[in-house]
């Protein structure tokens, strides 16, 4: 009980926090999730990168962390506690909003927010790169990935996939890292 | 799953916005709508499905609306696509519509994690299966740095940005400060550096504009 009491309270506070969507808040998630319940960096790059590759919002591979820390309930409290917070917050000031009309201090906190959102995104690269780049290869594959995501227009599940595929091939074969 | 199933004529007092000349959409095709969009949305770029439906296949929402809207998600914690199902469900059919079009964007996407949840849980000792995570892995730290430098790049030429990101990105990795502790520090010095200016000054700068 207390465990699934204590994923609630940390998904809660990830999703109010969660400026600039759900990528900001990867770094803290990586955190709390080694401090509070043992889940180490590498199983963490695991199963966010699983969100990579499933439709819909990509941040939904926290049901994953839910499921693995306790179970199917697990799963359903920490998917209600990721969205349901941010989603009354938002709902109420967006009815709060279309009322009251665009004002000067929308735009302002619009802007304010949107450099830190692009900090905590590094952040959140920098998380998941330690966890995930462990040597020449997966350093190759990582920047060929974004060379090619930044110069096509390729669907990037497909792209990562193989990544897995060729990637994960050359380090089975060769045992490259 | 279960949607009621929805009357064949509206009632008069269910109406969420008075226009009287736009037939009122069912929440049935608003879940329906944004199921589709959940299921196919592979590898990002839902917003664009979703500005498509509402813009152009429904025409749910006029430019000026969607716009707000957008702005909204995007302000207002939480995953930005679905803040934007939400804030637009909620305006063509209030809560009932908000709910079907969160649920539905949603339901495809929590099968996938459940059932990659589940087999995750049961092949971690597969080397195979570790070998082909990792080259995802690397994969995604791409995709994730090509993402933070798409949003990123107009920011890193201005003056008032690069600081608060430098700032933020030391705090949050290196200092490790918690992100609540990062945010109250961050937010203020943001909002004084982009605080509405006054309607005097904004009149001697309209030309600018």
């Amino acid at each position: 009980m207390s465990v699934l009491l204590q994923l609630a309270l940390t998904f809660g506070m990830l999703s109010v926090l969660a400026v600039g969507g759900g990528t900001a808040v990867l770094p803290e998630m990586q955190n709390v999730l080694a401090l509070r319940f043992g889940l180490d960096r590498l199983e963490f790059v695991h199963i966010y990168s699983m969100g990579q590759l499933s439709p819909g919002p990509n941040m939904l591979m926290v049901v994953i962390f839910g499921y693995k820390i306790e179970g199917f309930l697990g799963a359903a409290v920490v998917l209600l506690s990721f969205l349901l917070p941010s989603s009354v917050l938002c709902l109420s000031v967006g009815r709060l909003w279309h009322r009251i009309g665009e004002r000067p201090w929308r735009r302002a906190v619009q802007n304010a927010l949107e450099p830190i959102a692009i900090g905590l995104m590094c952040s959140g690269v920098y998380a998941v790169a330690q966890g995930a780049v462990n040597g020449f290869l997966s350093a190759a594959l990582a920047l060929t990935t974004l060379a090619i995501i930044m110069l096509t227009r390729i669907n990037t599940m497909l792209l990562i996939l193989g990544a897995g595929i060729v990637g994960g091939g050359l380090m089975y074969v060769f045992g490259w890292r | 799953m279960n949607q009621p199933p929805t009357p064949p004529m509206r009632p008069p007092s269910d109406v969420a916005l008075p226009v009287p000349h736009k037939p009122v959409p069912n929440i049935r095709s608003i879940f329906l709508e944004f199921l589709l969009i959940g299921l196919v949305s592979f590898g990002g770029g839902i917003m664009a499905y979703e500005r498509r439906l509402l813009l152009e296949k429904r025409k749910w929402l006029s430019n000026d609306e969607f716009m707000a809207i957008l702005a909204m998600g995007q302000t207002m914690p939480g995953l930005n696509s679905v803040n934007l199902a939400m804030l637009s469900g909620d305006r063509i059919r209030g809560l009932a519509g908000a709910v079907a079009a969160v649920i539905g964007l949603i339901s495809p996407g929590v099968c996938f994690v459940l059932a990659a949840a589940v087999a995750y849980s049961q092949g971690a000792d597969y080397p195979l299966a570790n070998v082909l995570l990792a080259g995802v892995s690397a994969g995604a730290t791409g995709l994730i740095a090509s993402v933070t430098l798409r949003i990123g790049l107009p920011h890193f030429k201005r003056v008032k940005s690069v600081p608060v990101i430098l700032a933020t990105f030391v705090c949050m990795s290196f200092f490790k400060l918690s992100l609540v502790t990062v945010l109250l520090i961050m937010v203020p010095i943001g909002l004084w550096l982009h605080r509405p200016i006054p309607r005097e000054s904004e009149m001697g700068l309209e030309k600018k504009e």
